[in-house]
């Protein structure tokens, strides 16, 4: 095995969405890398999804040696070593009325945790996103609470709020838009915001971080929306107008690994998830895709 | 009305919607699952342009596909200036032509590149076409860099620029999504901020706005004056 893989134990041990399930159905075996591994995926004969680590040639599905797999959310999850639990909840996914639409599956050349904490940024939503989720003079991220907690062990920003012209592609004008983010995965993020039809709900948005590398990555997109108006076309393609307009912002970025010194980079007041989320890395001990602080 | 079948992401589309902009012509857009939907090759849209790409257009009728001949047509039929596409000048028409080309070939390469990376046409020897980009980069660079040294602002001559500015820019503009970086081509960089401030200039995912530089410079009062 080539030493140049990762070698990051903590990383290892947790489960990746490696594709969508929709794109496996009749495609044949198909092939993807996972943290510098070679993986294969297909259904085999009795239609289930496999998965299996090689070496440049994928061959035939195998009957055994295979990867862990479990479908969840409308993607592939497997693992390269032995997490210790099951791959995070969302319990929204499974409500009757919801749209779950796989939005995309995107490669950017940046490492996964700089693309989290992009998707945690409420700052840059008036200069990158300009008109849609956010517009000149509404600048300000006002004060929010961070959470870490322990059991489930996950970051939870609330009580954000922030003033947004196009929040979703079922958006009719202006409104403040409260978000809510978990951070329930080192590089998965789900983030909670109001619904424009349902006062009392929350759309859900989720971005599942497959790292190819330490500084490229496939990012894939779920959405779970309320939305009786708006085709899936029309909902992907907001998604993907938004996410367009990021990837020249992470691939920007410089570093392409996360410093996780907190020392580094200044934060400001609006960067407290940030904060939250390199401390909450660096206990676990991760060093893959980051630049792990000076012992 | 004129409409356009669309996809945002798709530089070649965004070439259209330029032009469109730029002469302020009214059109509806029918958005296109290119991805991850593949409704470009779909049978229904194969009857539309039995190539299955984008973009096409349905003028009253009319349907045509490829972004260059888009931009001709369009041109040649709105923009009554003449000054887009100057169908009186036969030298300005033939080098209009030349960096329609160049455009195409800018597409077979840095926007493969960009595909490879972001949309994992793995088909792609992205190396190679990468290699390639660069090739064409330092042509155009070393041109746009004789061309203001005449006092010229645009890839052909004269005062206004023409389609093959709009042929060009969205694939260099988008060339590092692609890991095509622009930063050894100072006279492209030069030229893409001179297009971004064309009256009517929109952008599309993955394209910013120039800065406000420009216009500031105008407004602010000269000491004295």
């Amino acid at each position: 095995m080539s030493t140049s893989k990762c070698d990051d134990q903590v990383t290892l041990d947790h489960w990746y969405a490696i594709a969508p399930i929709a794109e496996i159905e009749g495609a044949g075996i198909q092939q993807t890398t996972l943290l510098e591994q070679p993986i294969a995926y297909a259904r085999n004969s009795a239609r289930d999804v496999v998965v299996w680590t090689h070496e440049g040639v994928p061959g035939d599905v195998p009957d055994r040696n295979c990867l862990p797999v479990r479908e969840r959310y409308g993607y592939v999850w497997t693992t390269l070593g032995a997490p210790e639990h099951d791959v995070f909840p969302i319990p929204e996914y499974a409500e009757a009325d919801r749209r779950n639409i796989h939005a995309a599956t995107f490669g950017v050349n940046v490492s996964a945790p700089r693309v989290i904490e992009n998707f945690l940024d409420m700052g840059h939503f008036p200069f990158v996103h300009t008109d849609i989720l956010g517009a000149e003079p509404h600048t300000e991220v006002k004060e929010y609470f961070v959470e870490v907690s322990e059991d489930p062990d996950e970051i939870v920003a609330s009580n954000c709020k922030f003033w947004q012209p196009m929040a979703a592609a079922a958006s009719t004008g202006g409104a403040d838009v409260d978000y809510i983010y978990r951070v329930p995965h080192p590089y998965c993020s789900v983030l909670y915001k109001s619904s424009p039809l349902d006062e009392s709900r929350k759309d859900v948005i989720a971005i599942f971080v497959q790292p190819l590398s330490q500084e490229q990555v496939r990012a894939h997109m779920l959405l779970s929306l309320l939305d009786d108006t708006n085709n899936d076309t029309d909902i992907r393609l907001f998604q993907q107008t938004i996410f367009g307009q990021d990837k020249p912002i992470l691939e920007n970025q410089y570093p392409k690994r996360l410093p996780l010194d907190p020392r580094a980079e200044t934060p400001i007041r609006a960067d407290k998830s940030a904060i939250a989320y390199r401390r909450w890395l660096s206990e676990k001990g991760i060093t893959y895709g980051v630049i792990p602080s000076a012992a | 009305m004129l409409k356009l079948y669309d996809y945002e992401l798709s530089g070649n589309c965004y070439k259209v919607r330029l032009l469109l902009s730029f002469l302020a012509i009214p059109y509806e857009q029918e958005m296109i699952d290119f991805y991850p939907g593949k409704q470009h090759k779909s049978p229904e849209f194969r009857q539309i342009n039995p190539l299955g790409q984008l973009p096409v257009i349905d003028d009253n009728g009319l349907v045509l596909r490829d972004a260059q001949a888009l931009l001709v047509y369009l041109a040649s039929k709105y923009d009554e200036s003449g000054k887009w596409y100057p169908r009186d000048n036969p030298d300005l028409l033939g080098q209009i032509s030349q960096w329609l080309a160049f455009a195409d070939a800018i597409t077979g390469t840095a926007s493969a590149a960009r595909l490879h990376d972001a949309l994992f046409y793995a088909h792609i020897d992205v190396v190679k076409a990468r290699a390639a980009a660069h090739e064409l980069f330092r042509t155009l660079d070393e041109h746009l860099f004789f061309a203001e040294e005449g006092g010229q602002d645009w890839i052909c001559p004269g005062d206004h620029p023409t389609i093959a500015d709009i042929a060009c820019f969205p694939y260099i503009i988008l060339s590092e999504e692609g890991g095509i970086a622009r930063i050894d081509y100072p006279a492209i960089r030069r030229w893409c901020d001179r297009f971004k401030r064309i009256p009517g200039f929109v952008v599309m995912s993955g394209v910013f706005p120039a800065g406000p530089a420009a216009d500031d410079r105008a407004k602010v009062a000269v000491p004295g004056q």
